[in-house]
């Protein structure tokens, strides 16, 4: 019987161990908005700042997603009705121009505002690009300028291709996805401008982009099971998949094709051709 | 697991008697006879032994090699063929079929290579100096050994048993001049009634060997060494417990054939038994061991001039397993039970080395650390007839795998998006076998189903490189399993004198796994010539014949020839690569007072039967010719046992269907082996 109790009192013990458990698990988590972003930025104005966030530690030339809150020092807390936008300008020596820029949303975190900039080139001393950020505070609408540097991936590789199509028409196409690529099927991402005029960038919808994948150091390797990009209205992006049989060194060879399946840009991967003028590189 | 392994004390104990126990009183007694080892070509035999042990005086007389390595050994017997892709680490084939479709075992236990190219067949890691015997079973015959479609081979170790022997010992040397190979070995054994305890180790060193004509096959060197320890201790009259320890290490192993070396190919392998004679009154000699191997095998291109790009290719193999069996009598039926299971893990890697070195260095998993398991239950039951006898036999099994790297699963979903991590099945084998004696004429006829479940690289291989057909093999997870239906017949007429054999089998093998080329997958290897996906045939058929016969001259002289046909073809009617050509064998031996001689011939017609998509070209016809001499001397109460000879005496520069890639076969070749026995 003794021994019966003992057993009953470590029964007990551990139901409240598990309950006390599952009220932590309850708890709510504070989640950081920002969390695993780096401020890039912090414009400081009168009565309020503006802090930019990248995932990178930098701006690079190519697809970048970047975040900004906007912090009232009055109240301290961060606005959540500025309806921003943006616009993005290259300060050339003898020219001005834009890049290709996603409007700003701030649906995931009520209080950070989200887009993405493909930055065709990168700055330097006498070139330097601004994001200019239009947005509304305390029913004032507000203009803050800030100069920002953009330079080439620190990695060297080519994710971002500015071209002129058969069509005469010059497009940019920047890679997104996959960020951390692995050797599996990945989701590949990537996004579609032309430039009308140096201010204006629109989106190209429903164009076809082949996918072939190849591994130079290995004989032109390449891998099964890849599909072509295709433009999907939702994401607002072009989705294929990449196969990826090994880490190293891959050059992913690409083919832009309009909705009637002309070849605007790029070549079949060949014996004689290894290697097609449109195209993304990366390395893991 | 490694580091349990390490500290195993040495004072645990193993017991013995396993096959022994296995063949003793259940099979019939024809499986006792002891096949001289290359008296003869590779027969359809059902069952065979050959007689390895090295220092066992008893044997001596009946080896024309007696330290040669294992290989060689199981070269000489009569149903096994080796593939050569060098001068070691041979690749066992029986019936025409290799690894995979084999059950191979030491002692029962069951170790798989670490190597995805097959550059280590278990038989690589133990060494004559601490085998017995081999056991040969062909066809289904095999299935006490595991899972196999062509057949179990059984590797017996050689142990003391508790005979009063006290402490014995012996020496061995032997030298060959062709490849300049040096062999020395040793063993001490100590053995009374209630405890026994057996240790040796040998070391072997090759230099490259010369083919015919005075060629060198470059790297074809190699070094390797071997330590096994036995011991049993009797804990009662009926009972014992015993342990063995095998630790063999290679390095520095060329393999011609291929693109790359071996710098390590490391076993350890352990197991401790209980043995108790009887068991709930009924059952009789009940053994049961508990056994764990680790193998780890790097392979090494660092020496070879021009490769394309530098690669490291290790791989590792874990084994843990048991089994415990016992025998049952009732009436006329003799009965065998075993019930076995293992758990293996495979993992292989394969990191590329960029000839532009600011590329990333490129990394593949090519075995997905692949966890199979295997429960499996044997049953057999020998009926003995009038002047006849029956045997029966079953083995069931669960056999899973799982990948467990999420890196591997990822890779092969790749070619399988909608593969599972785990494949499970369940393998039957059944097994019927007459023997009828009628007036010198012995018949013995069987029938037998058979499964077996792909093996990693069939499964789960990603970008294997197979040098023969210049192909890189992707494994299919999704595959079936492979069944054989076959049926075997022979007839011996006996008489005091002479004893002539013919013998046939044939197998019909549905879902026959073979890597099939797809033109639309890109090589990985530099230079390779395709792609192909490990894939199930309709079907295949394999027929092996044979006629062999023995001639006693005199007391002193014994005659012994035979000859035997193979074929082997898919359902298309193609060539099966790897099929042996008509090949024949015949010796002259002598033995009388300690003296003993051998002159013998071995040859092959040529390969009409060959498929050049699988990587094979015609090869020549051929015959060499080898001769060996040895004289036992008595020195007080010990043994000193001379054997030297000549191998190839003509220097013919040939190579036969089992040369990896037509690498040529050793040229001339002379040996001498020394051994001194203290009694």
């Amino acid at each position: 019987m003794k021994t019966l109790k003992y057993i009953f009192a470590i029964l007990i013990l551990s139901i409240s161990f598990v309950s006390c458990s599952d009220d932590d698990e309850n708890t709510p988590v504070e989640v950081n908005p920002v969390e695993g972003l780096t401020m890039i930025y912090e414009i400081p104005a009168a009565d309020h700042t503006v802090q930019i966030y990248s995932e990178k530690q930098s701006l690079e030339v190519g697809y970048n997603e970047i975040s900004f809150r906007i912090k009232d020092l009055a109240s301290n807390e961060y606005v959540t009705n500025a309806a921003p936008s943006w616009t993005p300008m290259m300060h050339m020596e003898t020219m001005e121009h834009s890049a290709p820029h996603s409007m700003l949303s701030n649906s995931e975190e009520s209080t950070v505002y989200k887009g993405y900039i493909v930055f065709q080139m990168a700055s330097n001393s006498t070139e330097y690009w601004e994001l200019m950020l239009n947005y509304n505070l305390k029913g004032q609408a507000v203009e803050e300028a800030v100069m920002v540097t953009v330079v080439q991936p620190a990695d060297g590789m080519k994710k971002t291709q500015v071209f002129m199509g058969s069509d005469d028409t010059r497009y940019i196409l920047a890679y997104v996805n996959p960020k951390d690529p692995k050797v599996a099927i990945n989701d590949l991402q990537a996004v579609l401008y032309k430039m009308e005029n140096m201010m204006s960038f629109p989106m190209v919808e429903n164009y076809k982009i082949t996918v072939d994948p190849r591994m130079p150091g290995m004989g032109n390797h390449s891998s099964p099971n890849n599909v072509d990009m295709t433009y999907n209205s939702s994401t607002k992006m072009y989705n294929g998949k990449l196969s990826l049989t090994m880490t190293g060194y891959w050059k992913i060879n690409l083919k832009l094709m309009n909705q009637s399946g002309e070849v605007l840009k790029g070549e079949d991967v060949t014996e004689l051709n290894p290697e097609s003028s449109l195209y993304f590189e990366l390395e893991f | 697991m490694k580091l349990s392994i390490s500290v195993f004390p040495l004072s645990e104990i193993r017991m013995g008697c396993f096959l022994g126990a296995m063949l003793c009183g259940i099979l019939t007694s024809h499986l006792y006879a002891q096949e001289i080892p290359g008296d003869s070509l590779k027969l359809i035999q059902l069952n065979e032994v050959i007689v390895i042990s090295a220092g066992k005086q008893l044997d001596h007389q009946k080896q024309r090699k007696p330290l040669s390595t294992l290989d060689e050994f199981l070269e000489s017997s009569l149903s096994v063929n080796m593939v050569k892709r060098g001068a070691y680490a041979w690749e066992p084939t029986m019936n025409d079929m290799a690894s995979e479709r084999l059950a191979v075992t030491i002692d029962g236990m069951q170790i798989f290579g670490a190597c995805t190219d097959k550059m280590d067949p278990i038989t690589s890691y133990v060494d004559v100096s601490n085998l017995s015997e081999a056991e040969i079973g062909s066809g289904q015959q095999g299935a006490m050994f595991g899972n196999t479609i062509g057949g179990g081979i059984n590797l017996k170790l050689d142990k003391s048993n508790f005979k009063p022997t006290g402490w014995t010992g012996s020496l061995e040397s032997a030298y060959e001049t062709n490849n300049k190979m040096r062999v020395f070995g040793g063993e001490l054994n100590y053995s009374e009634e209630k405890f026994y305890l057996n240790t040796d180790a040998i070391y072997r060193k090759a230099d490259n060997y010369y083919a015919g004509g005075d060629k060198e096959v470059l790297f074809s060197q190699f070094e390797k060494y071997n330590f096994s320890i036995n011991s049993g201790y009797k804990l009662a009259e009926d009972k014992s417990v015993s342990a063995t320890l095998i630790y063999d290490e290679a390095n520095d192993v060329g393999y011609p054939a291929l693109t790359m070396d071996v710098s390590l190919a490391r076993a350890v392998i352990g197991s401790v038994s209980f043995n108790q004679d009887t068991l709930f009154g009924s059952l009789t000699n009940w053994e049961s061991k508990l056994y764990y191997n680790d193998i780890k095998h790097t392979m090494d291109d660092t020496k070879r001039p021009d490769v394309p790009i530098h690669m490291d290719m290790p791989g590792w193999s874990e084994t843990a397993g048991f089994y415990t069996q016992a025998n049952f009598n009732k009436e006329k039926n003799h009965f065998f039970f075993k019930l076995d299971g293992y758990y293996n893990r495979s993992y292989a890697e394969m990191t590329m080395y960029p000839v532009d070195s600011n590329e990333p260095l490129m990394f593949m998993l090519t075995w997905p650390d692949v966890h199979t398991k295997d429960v499996g239950f044997y049953g057999e039951d020998h009926i003995p007839l009038e002047k006849a006898s029956l045997k029966l036999s079953t083995r069931l099994a669960y056999h899973s795998n799982t990948v467990a790297d999420d890196f591997g699963l990822n890779s092969l979903k790749i070619f399988y998006p909608e593969m599972e991590k785990t494949n499970t099945r369940f393998l039957k084998s059944f097994s019927t076998k007459y023997h009828k004696m009628l007036n010198g004429f012995h018949l013995n006829g069987g029938i037998s189903y058979g499964e077996r479940a792909p093996s990693v690289s069939e499964g789960y291989g990603f970008y294997l490189f197979n040098s023969f057909d210049n192909h890189d093999y992707i494994g299919d997870p999704e595959l079936n399993t492979e069944r054989s239906a076959d049926a075997n017949l022979s007839v011996t007429y006996k008489k005091p004198t002479f004893e002539i054999t013919a013998g046939a089998n044939y197998f019909h093998i549905f879902n026959y796994i073979i890597g099939v080329v797809d033109p639309s997958l890109s090589t990985m290897t530099i230079g390779a010539d395709g792609v192909k996906i490990y894939t199930n045939l309709d079907y295949a058929q394999l027929f092996n014949a044979s006629l062999s016969g023995k001639y006693n001259i005199s007391n002193a002289f014994k005659l012994s020839g035979s000859v035997s046909y193979h074929r082997g073809i898919d359902n298309d009617g193609e060539n099966l690569p790897l099929i042996s050509p008509l090949s024949y064998r015949s010796a002259l031996d002598f033995y009388k007072n300690q003296y003993s001689a051998s002159l013998s011939v071995n040859g092959a017609g040529e390969q009409v039967n060959y498929n050049p998509s699988y990587g094979e070209t015609k090869t020549a016809a051929y015959a060499t010719l080898s001769a060996s001499f040895g004289k036992r001397f008595f020195i007080k109460d010990n043994d000193l046992f001379v054997k030297t000879g000549i191998e190839n005496i003509l220097d013919t520069y040939y190579s036969s269907y089992t040369d990896w890639n037509n690498i040529p076969r050793m040229g001339r070749n002379f040996y001498l082996t020394i051994s001194y026995s203290i009694n």
